[in-house]
């Protein structure tokens, strides 16, 4: 079907806030699939579990971009290849 | 007709996907990820998820990326430098894209009787989900309460880290 989404989700790995976006594209692309499983063989239990990774997730996304923020106070930039030290 | 607002929506789904990665501009690049999202809702209330469209629409394309412009705005995140990468993520990651790409193709493709089932023929119900949800899995779900609890205390934190050290640095 069209798992192509976790392809295209793989596929990014460009720099910036970017590559965030794309680990959110390939959370998106894992649910996706749970979702159509769970659809196939008639459980509820893949539905809770997209349940459960939306919600880490949405941590995920709060905490990633706090540390974005903290990152960009620091270096004053966002490109991948001009934070290569791990010495702020 | 479920078949024609699958394709229709797949099919978005996809070019918003590509337009991603495309884009330049991480705006252009968020703006994008919107339409993913949304169009991946529709496609959860096609396979019979009415509950995950909802949560889909609420928690992604409201709280997520409502965040992802809020930093982008932020931090005033301009056009991206066309860099070529480094070379271990041409040597090694490209390749690794396809072989993924290819294992997933063929555990899919050998799954049996994949989309004969019609859509919207087994709907689940808030009512069924939460049935199981706080019964079964109740624990589970005060964990992950707690998950968040540390995470908003974490990105708290991180905030604070940066904002009482610009003064010493000064």
């Amino acid at each position: 079907m069209l798992f192509c989404l976790g392809i295209v989700g793989f596929l990014i790995k460009r720099n910036l806030i970017t590559m965030f976006m794309s680990i959110e594209l390939m959370l998106n692309a894992v649910n996706l699939s749970f979702v159509t499983f769970a659809h196939q063989w008639h459980e509820v239990k893949g539905q809770i579990f997209v349940f459960f990774v939306m919600m880490v997730a949405a941590a995920e996304a709060a905490v990633g971009l706090a540390i974005i923020i903290a990152v960009f106070r620091a270096r004053a930039t966002l490109a991948v290849d001009r934070i290569d030290l791990m010495k702020l | 007709m479920h078949l024609i607002l699958f394709i229709v929506f797949a099919v978005l789904c996809l070019t918003g996907a590509i337009n991603l990665l495309l884009q330049t501009h991480p705006i252009n690049s968020a703006l994008s990820l919107i339409v993913v999202m949304t169009s991946l809702a529709v496609l959860y209330l096609l396979l019979g998820a009415e509950f995950l469209a909802a949560a889909q629409v609420i928690v992604y394309a409201g709280a997520i990326m409502v965040l992802f412009t809020f930093v982008v705005m932020l931090l005033n995140a301009g056009r991206e430098e066309r860099t070529l990468g480094s070379r271990a993520a041409r040597t090694v990651g490209f390749p690794a894209v396809v072989a993924i790409l290819a294992v997933i193709a063929t555990t899919i493709l050998r799954v049996q009787g994949l989309g004969t089932a019609g859509m919207q023929d087994h709907i689940t119900s808030t009512a069924d989900l939460s049935a199981v949800l706080f019964t079964k899995l109740l624990l589970p779900f005060e964990v992950t309460s707690v998950l968040i609890l540390i995470a908003i205390l974490g990105s708290v934190a991180l905030a604070r880290h940066g904002d009482g050290e610009r003064p010493d640095s000064n």
